[in-house]
């Protein structure tokens, strides 16, 4: 065969390969092994996402501990089949990727795990484009320990 | 850690912030109760209510926790109290104790081995209290105080509450015993006043996301005595059913909003 | 064996409401024991839910999630009696699930 149509053939084949299998579970490790958000949000083809007031963030201000910081997160972004949970400042910042498709609505609320103060950076995907809003959680320590 | 007490010095230096803080602060705490384990811990505590054990191999179910023997309804708002069978005045885990030892035949060092457990394997009393605190959500707290040993054991409770003893010359009072002070971010509630004791007692046995366990009322008092650097209480002691006694009946009236979840 | 999971799921202004309990240690790697061995990675990886046999909402998640996950979701619409579904994968391939139908 010739040189064009191999390489064709062979691109075709690295994509079959590369592409995720819808009926097993697929878990994106090279974005949930990213060490910044940039990089988890690129490995997703999510790279240049434009700040949206339809991205609603609700989330206290300050958690008295980092084990456990509750986040609801609103899609108002028409189309959303997509939002992604990142913490800045975790050492793994993505912590989710939630897929929505007819039947659900672009909401979820979660807790999540900080190490320390840091912002939330919530992505949505909606026709093949992206929509981004932080916001900023205090982590603090309560109690004396006990 | 730093950055906490940071945080914590600059709201003070600014009283509107400091307003914000626990506003923000309230706010978490309503968010985490929202989404809490808290009935995960109440469903295995059903089943262990109703699982025959001990060499009798009986269940739980006519234990007498307060309410009349087998009766859950309410019956956690109504402890610590005085029972005629025991002639004690007793609280949920003493209760307990008592019923897996006379109901099921367990001895008391098989029973109380591991009271407290941690966040892979919470302990039967942990789960139990859950599950059981869970059925006296919306009653009022009214433990009992007017029968003679519930008036001893009332003021037992109020003289060690107040009773500084140990390395560090430490009692309850020593951070609980003032209005509007706190540790960290943390308000400490002044629990000899009323105000504060009530939404307390009424939010025991909690969930703890710090560190993902259960915690029982019989725990709490053991740990603060830790912190107080003080000898470790024996469990279902009259020492620390009167502790239990004073606190609920400082917080009585107050509806029980059930098993809690706390930082 | 997984621990208990529960769910309930209640109809709201023209959605459903669904709040879903899990039992998960959602060890991060980090954590070390008492003779100072990290405790392995241990995590669930993926959420399915499901209303009357067909997914509506698939998650992955890290180990960012807090120990004894909570979850909520909302559904498009939903009737009284539609079943709904949830289930979990871990990274080491345990699984669980739980069902209920719409109050």
């Amino acid at each position: 065969m010739n040189d064009l149509r191999r390489k064709t053939l062979l691109g075709a084949a690295a994509l079959l390969l590369l592409k995720p299998f819808a009926a097993l579970a697929a878990w994106h490790k090279e974005a949930f092994g990213a060490k910044s958000a940039p990089d988890a949000l690129k490995s997703l083809g999510a790279a240049n996402p434009a700040p949206s007031q339809d991205v609603v963030i609700e989330a206290p201000q300050i958690a008295e501990n980092g084990a456990v910081v509750p986040i609801e997160i609103t899609s108002n972004v028409k189309g959303t089949t997509s939002i992604l949970v990142l913490i800045d400042k975790n050492p793994f910042p993505l912590a989710g990727k939630f897929d929505f498709s007819e039947g659900a609505l672009p909401f979820v609320k979660l807790n999540v795990k900080m190490g320390e103060t840091s912002d939330v950076r919530v992505v949505a995907e909606a026709g093949g484009r992206h929509y981004v809003a932080t916001k900023e959680i205090k982590v603090t320590i309560g109690g004396c320990g006990g | 850690m730093r950055g906490a007490a940071l945080l914590a010095v600059s709201l003070l230096a600014f009283p509107a912030a400091a307003q914000d803080a626990k506003k923000e602060i309230q706010r978490y705490q309503q968010m985490i109760g929202e989404g809490s384990p808290v009935e995960l811990f109440e469903l295995e505590g059903e089943a262990l209510w109703k699982k025959p054990q001990g060499p009798k191999q009986v269940s739980l179910e006519k234990c007498d926790v307060g309410a009349g023997a087998g009766v859950l309804k309410g019956a956690y708002a109504r402890l610590p109290r005085y029972f005629k069978d025991t002639d004690r005045v007793m609280d949920l885990e003493t209760r307990l104790l008592h019923c897996m030892q006379t109901l099921q035949g367990r001895s008391a060092e098989e029973a109380t081995k591991r009271v407290f457990g941690n966040e892979d394997r919470p302990s039967e009393m942990e789960y139990l209290s859950a599950y059981i605190a869970g059925q006296a959500r919306g009653a009022a707290m009214s433990p009992g105080v007017d029968h003679p040993k519930e008036k001893q054991a009332l003021e037992l409770g109020r003289k060690l509450f107040f009773h500084r003893a140990g390395s560090w010359d430490f009692s309850c009072a020593s951070c609980h015993g003032e209005e509007g002070k706190r540790i960290r971010m943390q308000d400490l509630p002044a629990l000899a006043n009323p105000r504060d004791a009530r939404p307390v007692v009424a939010t025991w046995p909690a969930y703890r996301v710090s560190n993902s366990q259960f915690k029982t009322m019989q725990w709490r008092i053991n740990d603060c005595y830790r912190q107080m650097r003080m000898p470790e209480p024996i469990f279902a002691s009259e020492a620390t059913v009167a502790l239990n006694l004073f606190l609920a009946a400082t917080g009585k009236g107050e509806p029980y909003r059930g098993p809690g979840t706390k930082r | 064996m997984a621990g208990p999971m529960k769910m309930r799921a209640t109809l709201a202004g023209g959605y459903t409401d669904v709040r879903v309990l899990m039992t998960h240690p959602m060890e991060t790697g980090q954590r070390k024991d008492a003779e100072g061995k990290a405790l392995p990675l241990h995590f669930i990886q993926n959420l399915t839910v499901k209303v009357n046999g067909k997914t509506v909402m698939e998650g992955q998640i890290s180990q960012a999630v807090s120990r004894n996950p909570v979850f909520f979701f909302r559904l498009r619409g939903g009737a009284k009696g539609d079943k709904i579904e949830v289930s979990w994968l871990d990274n080491r391939g345990e699984t669980n699930k739980t069902e209920t139908a719409i109050a």
